[in-house]
């Protein structure tokens, strides 16, 4: 079920109804079956999957924490008769059975994402080094269907797990309210990654209807319908021809691949998000942003903090964090110091765990080089920034320019420059046709298409033009208004007939103006594939 | 707590450690800051700071790392 189906409108309109008129503490279980029957909908096949990773999750955090207040009722118990050196080794022992329970629960979690969503790659990569080796055998593809959503419901109940493991959070105790923490319908195919700590305070109410709430998440929705239907999918009908042949789109037709893509993909997943968060609103649930303007980012390391932040700080906080200081990551830095000297030693933690961070970013996108390649390039970049960092710091000293306007105008402009060329990864099968159309417009000698009508031959009329344009604009212009706060609260401040005329406008937009007439398919979010 | 201010300030010079409460929570301190502050931190106090230690309530403000750093080398 899309969410933008007709199917899907009429499911979240029946629900919210529904949420109000009910007992105020069933509004929780409503939403569990909800979900359910959302991913029942979506595929029966799928439930098993869902359900596994519930069931062990949930057992596998109570048991954990067991083990913890057994362990402090047991400290508290001896804590005149023990030893310090006795204390220590009752500590460690207990460590190593919950590291035990934690690292066999995540394998199986991670386990199945692997095989469900990495073997066909990997084993393609096997029959290709079998077949540069000479050898005529060749194994056959599992060909296994990706669940809907698996890779944020894994990510969100291992980072829930881990949260329990370092005692950041209590294990849930009703098996029905973590379900519904794993599986809540609007946040299940494309995040944002949530976490309990800060979702179990909304997720399971009671929720009063609240007008204004209702309202604000509802004028969410609406906004993020019309970043989906009226820009991204009518982009995508030019993308997709795009892409379609390297040989006739390349050369001067690449600047307009990486900025039609990378403002398909702003409004194809921030609309998404848009309608999952507004949705989740109306029934009084906060969700965590996942976007901060990132286009308006001056480095591509302030843009890592402002795209897809609930992703990004799950790597940070679950690999990042735990590999940079690890013990085998002491160890390793000890030895280059004593080696390479004191700041080769410094830095290595930093550059091991940012490469780990990015090759698993590029991985987690999806099973193919093209997304590991990317990954590695934004790691690439991070990095080189990064050690260049006393030159601008140098420069900044001599040339009082870093504050001035143009500046940053520039960098921002550099910064959305570097983004359009790493996310042409996304567009290819392979890093090879990646790398060929990069690199063509830097030798084009067609630059005539640019003017000769050429752009009219992808699916486009210039009236869809005239429509991107407005719809361009007007994202540009909801972000620079929200830098002074919140926009719907600046709405929210005129008048009444205003307010309607302004929502009742976006509505007509999204129905006059959104990609669903003849040659139009209301798509699928590029992010419901990760 | 002298030593820990001047290891702040070698990371930004541009920054009031003395003063400044919200480290994380206003993006002063971002994650590479925080390895190579992790990094520094070792070296000069020998202590050992894990992952669930890396949280913004201890690296907010150069008072709560100092706590932080006491509280580890008591366990120690």
């Amino acid at each position: 079920m899309l969410f933008t189906s007709y199917a899907f409108i009429g499911f979240a309109a029946a629900l919210l109804l529904l949420y109000y008129c009910i007992p105020k503490k069933a509004q929780w279980v409503l939403l569990l079956a909800a979900s359910y029957l959302f991913y029942a909908i979506a595929g029966p096949e799928f439930l098993p999957y869902i359900f596994a990773t519930t069931a062990t999750v949930y057992l596998a955090a109570r048991l954990l924490e067991r083990t913890a207040d057994k362990q402090a009722a047991c400290l508290k118990a001896h804590k005149a008769d023990w030893s310090k050196e006795e204390k220590k080794a009752y500590k460690g022992k207990q460590k190593q059975k919950r590291l035990a329970v934690l690292i066999l629960c995540l394998l199986f979690n991670l386990g199945i994402l692997a095989v469900v969503k990495y073997s066909d790659f990997f084993l393609s990569n096997v029959n290709g080094i079998l077949r540069a080796v000479g050898s005529a055998r060749t194994l056959s593809f599992l060909g296994l269907a990706v669940p809907l959503g698996i890779s944020f419901y894994t990510f969100q109940s291992v980072g829930y797990l881990i949260d329990v493991y370092r005692g950041a959070v209590r294990a849930e105790r009703n098996p029905f309210r973590f379900a519904l923490f794993v599986s809540f319908f609007p946040q299940l195919i494309q995040g944002p990654i949530g976490r309990y700590g800060a979702l179990r305070e909304t997720l399971y109410g009671p929720h009063r209807f609240d007008g204004k709430t209702v309202a604000f998440g509802l004028e969410r929705v609406l906004w993020g319908y019309f970043k989906k239907m009226v820009v991204a999918d009518r982009l995508l009908v030019a993308v997709t021809a795009l892409v379609s042949d390297t040989q006739l789109y390349s050369g001067a037709y690449a600047p307009v691949i990486l900025l039609f893509y990378t403002v398909q993909l702003y409004a194809d997943f921030t609309g998404g998000i848009d309608i999952t968060i507004g949705l989740a609103e109306a029934m009084g649930i906060r969700m965590q942003e996942n976007f901060l303007r990132p286009y308006f980012s001056k480095s591509l390391k302030e843009y890592w903090r402002r795209w897809h932040i609930s992703m990004c700080s799950w790597f940070r906080d679950y690999l990042f964090y735990p590999i940079s200081v690890s013990p085998g990551m002491r160890r390793l830095t000890k030895f280059t110091r004593r080696h390479f000297g004191e700041r080769a030693g410094k830095r290595l933690p930093l550059y091991l765990s940012t490469a780990a961070v990015w090759f698993a970013t590029g991985v987690w996108h999806g099973a193919s080089w093209n997304f590991i390649v990317w990954g590695m390039c934004n790691w690439a970049v991070l990095m080189l920034s990064e050690e260049c960092e006393p030159l601008y710091k140098k420069f900044h000293t001599r040339f009082s320019v870093g504050k001035t306007f143009p500046y940053k105008l520039f960098r921002v402009a550099r910064t959305f420059a570097l983004v359009c060329a790493l996310n042409l990864f996304d567009c290819y099968a392979s890093v090879a046709d990646t790398g060929r159309v990069f690199f063509s417009m830097f030798t084009a000698s067609n630059w005539h298409v640019l003017r000769d009508g050429s752009l009219l031959e992808l699916g486009l009329a210039p009236a869809d033009y005239a429509v991107l344009a407005i719809g361009v604009l007007l994202m540009l212009a909801v972000s620079l208004l929200q830098r002074r706060g919140s926009l719907r609260e600046q709405i929210l401040r005129r008048p009444y007939p205003v307010r309607f005329c302004l929502w009742f406008g976006l509505f007509l937009l999204v129905l006059l103006l959104g990609a669903y007439g003849f040659g139009y398919d209301a798509s699928q979010f590029i992010y419901n594939q990760f | 707590m002298e030593e820990l201010l001047q290891i702040l300030t070698d990371l930004h010079d541009d920054v009031d450690f003395e003063t400044e409460e919200h480290l994380i929570d206003n993006g002063i301190l971002d994650s590479m800051d925080i390895i190579t502050l992790i990094t520094e931190i070792s070296d000069a106090y020998d202590v050992t700071i894990t992952a669930k230690d890396i949280v913004p309530a201890n690296f907010n403000s150069a008072k709560a790392l100092y706590a932080l750093i006491e509280r580890l080398e008591n366990e120690d």
